[in-house]
């Protein structure tokens, strides 16, 4: 069996003595599309938040590529890792927000180019190009020099994609990247992810309301629920034939509202 | 007579060369407090305890004791310590210092605004914290503290009289000097007042312009809203 891309060992989130996660099990295969849905507060988020090591986890350990992330060995033990260990291994990782989090003093090239000049040290013409390359991708060709606040959502969210993806990721994780957008502008950005499952070789992880492009998108959806997997499988089991009830009962009522 | 212009035109001279020792310990103590409230603020900000509350129990006893005791304390008692320093030098330490515990809270004030999302961000995209700050979170923080930090500047200026109590040459020394020569105070006083009143309107008027400039291009790029 192949290593997983990305792998849960019985992980634990709490906040105080609420626990948002609990004992998370879950491996992401290498270029595997997965859907997260569940209803709020389900804990979804935190999954990606966690991966992401924008939330610190209480127990168990995260994998990514093989490699311990949450944790790094010294003398033969796992011990919780350092700044330095999560800088080496998080650029594997990239994310894409609800909000898009642009940098709003920096053009759209400019926010393609930050991290890869000073994360990954390209030249500026290396990282110039790399992000013009990226920003044509999205279809934002024609609008390099503009700034996130003269562009709609819909472009911003592409150009956060883009940032992301100058990193060059083996994960990328989308969190509700379409929750934020107008409804006439959701179908440009969800245009953009279908792409780059076909042209690119990343892991996607996503969290979504889109009930429609993750049936069509994905090839395994988990239904969180409680701060557990509810219920996994392929797209077409969950939404056509769920076992449980509770699955049942929100893709009803999120059918419903749609 | 109470005003005498031939005196005016006579002390002129030796109260404009004044008023450049007085511009001066502003512009250099304010650089300094500029950047020690950035230090400050930053530290402030530390996850790490040990940092952070030496850190802030420092800020506060500066902010909390008056400038003329930490002029004196500079200027008197760091000889004490084998530290001897030139009254300009311990005047400007001591100005810089303690306006620079006030423009940390100016600062901490921007740099707490930043929308987390930012900081997020800049995890996602393994930005160091330099980096960070520095491309990130500081041209974002700062632009709109622009006019708080002016008030603390005129407002360092206006204190630069109490440098006359360690004798450095400034208007207010040179004034009092020219008086007690001269046995007359009403004109050397009432111009020290019209300078400091010209000066703070011309730098309030400068802030303004930095301000403007700085809103279009950090704040507002590309001019749309």
């Amino acid at each position: 069996m192949t290593t997983p891309m990305v792998k849960f060992d019985n992980v634990t989130k709490r906040y105080g003595s609420l626990t948002v996660l609990d004992s998370l099990n879950l491996d992401i295969a290498s270029n595997e599309k997965v859907a997260i849905i569940g209803p709020s507060g389900s804990g979804k988020t935190t999954v990606l938040r966690m991966l992401m090591t924008l939330e610190r986890i209480n127990e168990g350990i995260i994998y990514v590529d093989g490699e311990p992330m949450t944790h790094m060995e010294r003398n033969g033990k796992l011990v919780p890792a350092n700044e330095r260990h999560l800088r080496r291994v998080r650029g594997n990782v990239g994310m894409v927000f609800q909000h898009f989090n642009l940098f709003p003093h920096m053009s759209a090239m400019k926010n393609c180019m930050e991290a890869p000049i000073h994360v990954l040290g390209l030249s500026k013409q290396e990282a110039a190009d790399r992000a013009a390359e990226l920003l044509d991708m999205v279809g934002l060709g024609d609008k390099k020099d503009q700034y996130p606040s003269q562009l709609s959502g819909g472009q911003q969210q592409r150009v956060a994609i883009a940032r992301a993806l100058a990193m060059r990721p083996k994960v990328m994780l989308f969190d509700e990247v379409t929750s934020a957008l107008d409804p006439e502008l959701v179908g440009e950005v969800l245009n953009v992810i279908r792409k780059l499952g076909t042209e690119h070789n990343l892991t996607m992880l996503m969290v979504t309301h889109q009930m429609g492009f993750a049936r069509e998108f994905a090839d395994r959806v988990c239904f969180f629920y409680g701060g557990k997997i509810a219920e996994s499988g392929k797209p077409s089991e969950i939404f056509s034939n769920p076992k449980e009830e509770r699955t049942r009962q929100f893709l009803s009522a999120v059918l419903e509202a749609s | 007579m109470l005003w005498d212009w031939n005196y005016v035109w006579e002390i002129m001279p030796a109260l404009l060369r004044a008023s450049i020792v007085t511009v001066q310990a502003t512009l250099l103590g304010f650089v300094l407090a500029a950047v020690l409230g950035l230090i400050f603020a930053i530290l402030r900000m530390s996850r790490s305890n040990w940092i952070s509350i030496p850190t802030a129990g420092f800020v506060e006893f500066i902010r909390s004791t008056p400038v003329l005791i930490q002029i004196f304390f500079v200027f008197f008692v760091f000889p004490e310590f084998g530290i001897v320093l030139p009254a300009m030098v311990a005047g400007v330490i001591a100005l810089g210092l303690h306006y620079g515990t006030y423009c940390s809270e100016v600062y901490r004030a921007g740099l707490e605004n930043i929308p987390r999302g930012q900081w997020e961000a800049s995890i996602a995209l393994n930005l160091s914290p330099y980096i960070t700050f520095r491309d990130i979170i500081i041209p974002q923080a700062i632009p709109p503290v622009i006019p708080a930090l002016g008030n603390y500047l005129v407002a360092l200026f206006k204190e630069t009289p109490l440098l006359s109590a360690i004798a450095v040459l400034e208007l207010m020394q040179t004034a009092k000097i020219l008086g007690s020569e001269n046995f007359r105070y009403v004109e050397p006083m009432t111009l020290v007042g019209g300078f400091f009143l010209v000066m703070s309107i011309v730098a309030a008027a400068g802030i303004r312009q930095v301000e403007a400039y700085l809103n279009r291009t950090l704040r507002n790029p590309g001019g749309a809203r």
